[in-house]
C-alpha cells in the first residue's frame, strides 16, 4: 500500500465511504432482484477505491461528472442514501424528484453535475465546468469520470485538445474495468490509453484502482497542481466491476470467466485490502471496523425502507422542469 | 429611426449583453479575430478579449459540450455554429444533454446557453451549407427556438435569449446579414412567444418564419393589387409558439398558408398547420396550406436551387387558388 500524509480520520472516512458504496449497491441490486425497482441499474461494486480515492481529494465546491455506473461517484462526492434511494425508485424526494433515476442522478449541492446515460456524454460538460472555473477565477477542479469503453468516443479527443490548449483545471479519470459493456477492452482499444492523452501534451498516469491510498495520494497532488493552473491531467485507474454490465447481465461466461471474477474479489478487493491495512497499522480494530460496517448497513436499510414507502411525484409534475421559467410546459 | 444591418444588430446585442453581464462569452470557430466568415462578430474580440471571445478548433461536439458544462456551472455561453447544417454534429450535446439537464435534475440544474446559427438556401452553397433545420430542434422539449425576420427582431430576440435560463437556438438567415431595418438606439428586448402582426388583412393569413416573412409580405403586396387582403404574421419564436395570435387571425380570415424554409415534410409548417386545423377547424373555408422547402437535398446549380424554396409569386398563386375555393394539395 502506498503511504499518504493524511491522518487517521481521513483513512477511516475513506474506508467508510467505500463500505457505503458497496452497501448501497448491494441494496440496489436486491431491490432490482426483488422487482421493487423500476428499470435497471449498473453496479459500481469492485470499483470503490477509484471514486473514494479521487473524491476524498476534492472540496465540496469541486465538480465531478459521472456515468451510467454512477452510484459510487454520487456517494463518494457526499450524497445521502435517503435521497439516492428515493431517486432510484422514482420518488418525489429523490435528488431529481424522480425524473432522472439511476442513470441521471445528480447532486448539485455536492458538486455532482450528474450521471450520464450516453457513454462519454459528460466529457464536454466536465471540460466546460473547468472552463467556468478558469473564466470566473475560482480554484475549483473538475473530475470527469468515464470508463474504458468511453475512450472510443471522439468527443474525448476534441475536449482533451481544448483542455490542453487552454490549460483547464480538469482531471480525466478513466476507470478501466476491463470491459466495454459485454466486450473485452483489448478488443475495442488499440494501443495505449494513457498515450492518447500524452499525445495532447497531457500528463497521464496509470494507477492501481484497487488501492485507495495510491489513488488518493496521486489525486491530491494532481488536484493541487490543477488548482494552480498546471492542468489538465489524465488518470487510467485499473479496476474491475464485480457485476455484469448491468444488474440483469447474469450469464456472462461468454465474455469472462468465473475464475477471473473470483480472483479479483478474493485477492484484489479494495475494501478487504484497505481493511487489512487499517488493522495492521493499528488505525482501527476489527471491532471498530465491524461497528462501522453495521452502522452503514443500518443506515442503508433505513433509507431503503423510507424510499419504498415514500410518495411518488404527483402526476402534475410531468410537464414541470421542462423550462426553468415556465411552470407547466403544456399548460 | 436609424437603420442598421441584421449583422450589426446581432453584434450590438452581443456587445450590450457582454457589457451588462461578465458571465456572457462567445465560443466557436473563427469567432475572434476573423469575426466569423460573415463578419457578424467583427470588433468584439478587441473589446472583450480572447478570454470571452473564444476561438476553438474545428470540433463542434467538443465546443458545444464545453458550452453545456460551462452553462451548468455559472457562465452564459453564446455558441457560434458557423453553419446550421453542422447541427447534426452536435445533436447529442444539444438534444441529449442541454435540452434535458433541467428536467432530468428535477429543476436543480440550468443550462443558460444560446446557440446562434443560420439557415437559408439560394446562396449557391449546395446541400451541406444551405439547410434550414429548425424543425429538428423545435421537436425537442427543453429547447427554445427563435427565428428573427429582420435586424430589429435579431437584436431584441438575441438579448432575450442571452438572459433566458434555458437553452435557446437562434437561426439567422445568412442571406439577410446585410439587410437593413430600423433599429432603435435605446435598449429593447422582444419577449419570446409573442407573434408580430406585420400586416393586417381580412381574406387570408400568411404565417411566415425568418426570411419567409419577407416572402409573405411581398406576396401580400401582389395580392392587394388584385383585391385580396392578406394578413401577415411573424411568430418570431416557434418554441414557445404564440398560438393565440395565429388562431385569432385565422378565425377572422378563414384561410391560412404557413411558410418556412425547412423541408416541408414533417416540418414547422406541418406543425403550425396542424394546430390551426385542430383548434380553428370550424372557422376554416379551405385547407391550411404548407409551403416549405422542396423535399430534396439543396442542389448546387442555380437553375435547380431557385425552384426549391417558397417565393412571393408561389405564395400569391396558392393564395389565389385558396380564395377561389379550389381544393388543392401541396406539391
Amino acid at each position: 500500500m502506498a503511504k499518504t500524509k493524511t491522518n487517521t480520520e481521513d483513512y477511516l472516512q475513506m474506508y467508510r465511504q467505500m463500505v457505503r458504496i458497496r452497501t448501497f449497491e448491494d441494496n440496489a441490486n436486491k431491490l432490482y432482484l426483488d422487482a421493487k425497482m423500476p428499470g435497471l441499474t449498473h453496479m459500481y461494486s469492485g470499483e470503490e477505491a477509484v471514486a473514494v480515492g479521487i473524491c476524498e481529494a476534492l472540496k465540496v465546491t469541486d465538480k465531478i461528472t459521472s456515468t451510467h455506473r454512477g452510484h459510487g461517484h454520487c456517494v463518494a462526492k457526499g450524497a445521502a442514501f435517503k435521497e439516492m434511494f428515493c431517486e432510484l425508485l422514482g420518488k418525489e424526494e429523490g435528488y431529481c424528484r424522480g425524473k432522472g433515476g439511476s442513470m441521471h442522478i445528480a447532486d448539485q449541492s455536492n458538486g455532482n453535475l450528474g450521471a450520464n446515460a450516453i457513454v462519454g456524454g459528460s466529457m464536454g460538460i466536465a471540460t466546460g465546468s473547468a472552463f467556468t472555473a478558469k473564466m470566473l477565477g475560482t480554484d475549483d477542479v473538475t473530475v470527469c469520470f468515464f470508463g474504458d469503453g468511453a475512450t472510443a468516443q471522439g468527443l474525448l479527443y476534441e475536449v482533451m485538445n481544448m483542455a490542453a490548449l487552454w490549460k483547464l483545471p480538469v482531471i480525466y479519470a478513466c476507470e478501466n474495468n476491463g470491459y466495454s459493456e459485454y466486450t473485452r477492452t483489448e478488443e475495442i482499444a488499440a494501443g495505449s490509453i494513457t498515450a492518447r492523452a500524452e499525445a495532447f501534451g497531457i500528463e497521464a498516469h496509470q494507477v492501481d484502482g484497487q488501492d485507495v491510498l495510491a489513488v488518493n495520494t496521486l489525486t491530491q497532488k494532481l488536484v493541487a497542481r490543477a488548482r494552480k493552473g498546471e492542468g489538465p491531467f489524465f488518470l487510467e485507474l485499473m479496476t474491475y466491476r464485480y457485476h455484469g454490465h448491468h444488474v440483469g447481465d447474469i450469464n456472462r461466461e461468454y465474455y469472462r470467466t468465473k475464475d477471473e471474477e473470483k480472483d479479483w474479489k478474493e485477492n484484489r478487493d479494495p475494501i478487504i485490502r484497505f481493511r487489512g491495512w487499517l488493522v495492521s497499522e493499528g488505525i482501527a480494530s476489527e471491532d471498530e471496523i465491524e461497528a462501522m460496517n453495521a452502522e452503514v448497513r443500518q443506515d442503508a436499510e433505513q433509507a431503503v425502507d423510507y424510499a419504498l414507502n415514500a410518495k411518488y411525484p404527483d402526476v402534475s409534475e410531468v410537464d414541470m422542469h421542462v423550462y426553468s421559467d415556465i411552470k407547466h410546459a403544456l399548460a | 429611426m436609424r437603420e442598421i444591418t441584421l449583422s450589426q444588430a446581432v453584434n450590438e446585442a452581443l456587445a450590450e449583453e457582454m457589457r451588462r453581464d461578465e458571465r456572457v462569452f462567445i465560443i466557436g470557430e473563427d469567432v475572434a479575430e476573423a469575426g466569423t466568415p460573415f463578419k457578424v462578430l467583427a470588433g468584439l474580440v478587441e473589446e472583450f478579449g480572447t478570454g470571452r471571445v473564444v476561438d476553438t478548433p474545428i470540433a463542434e461536439p467538443g465546443f458545444m459540450g464545453i458550452a453545456v458544462g460551462a452553462a451548468m456551472t455559472g457562465t452564459r455561453p453564446v455558441v457560434d455554429l458557423m453553419f446550421g447544417d453542422f447541427i447534426y454534429l452536435i445533436m447529442d450535446q444539444l438534444c441529449n444533454q442541454a435540452a434535458k439537464t433541467h428536467y432530468m435534475s428535477g429543476g436543480k440544474l440550468n443550462v443558460p446557453l444560446v446557440l446562434r446559427t443560420n439557415l437559408g438556401a439560394t446562396r449557391r452553397s449546395a446541400a451541406q451549407h444551405s439547410q434550414s433545420l429548425q424543425a429538428l430542434v423545435a421537436h425537442i422539449p427543453g429547447l427554445k427556438v427563435a427565428m428573427p425576420s429582420s435586424a430589429y427582431e435579431a437584436k431584441g430576440l438575441m438579448k432575450t435569449a442571452i438572459r433566458d435560463d434555458n437553452p435557446v437556438v437562434i437561426f439567422e438567415d445568412k442571406l439577410m446579414y446585410q439587410d437593413k431595418a430600423p433599429v432603435p438606439e435605446e435598449e429593447y428586448l422582444i419577449p419570446f412567444g409573442e407573434a408580430n402582426i406585420k400586416r393586417e388583412g381580412t381574406d387570408i393569413t400568411l404565417i411566415g418564419t425568418s426570411s419567409m416573412v419577407q416572402v409573405a409580405e411581398k406576396a401580400a403586396e401582389i395580392l392587394t393589387r388584385e383585391g385580396i387582403e392578406a394578413e401577415v404574421i411573424d411568430p418570431r419564436t416557434i418554441v414557445p409558439l404564440d398560438e393565440a395570435t395565429l388562431l385569432k387571425s385565422v378565425r377572422k380570415t378563414s384561410r391560412a398558408i404557413v411558410i418556412d424554409e425547412g423541408h416541408q415534410s414533417y416540418g414547422v409548417t406541418a406543425e403550425i398547420a396542424s394546430r390551426i386545423n385542430e383548434k380553428a377547424f370550424y372557422h376554416l373555408d379551405a385547407p391550411v396550406l404548407r409551403m416549405g422547402a422542396m423535399d430534396v437535398p439543396v442542389p448546387f446549380s442555380p437553375a435547380l436551387e431557385d425552384v426549391t424554396v417558397p417565393t412571393p409569386e408561389g405564395v400569391a398563386e396558392n393564395a389565389r387558388r385558396l380564395m377561389s375555393g379550389e381544393m388543392i394539395h401541396a406539391a
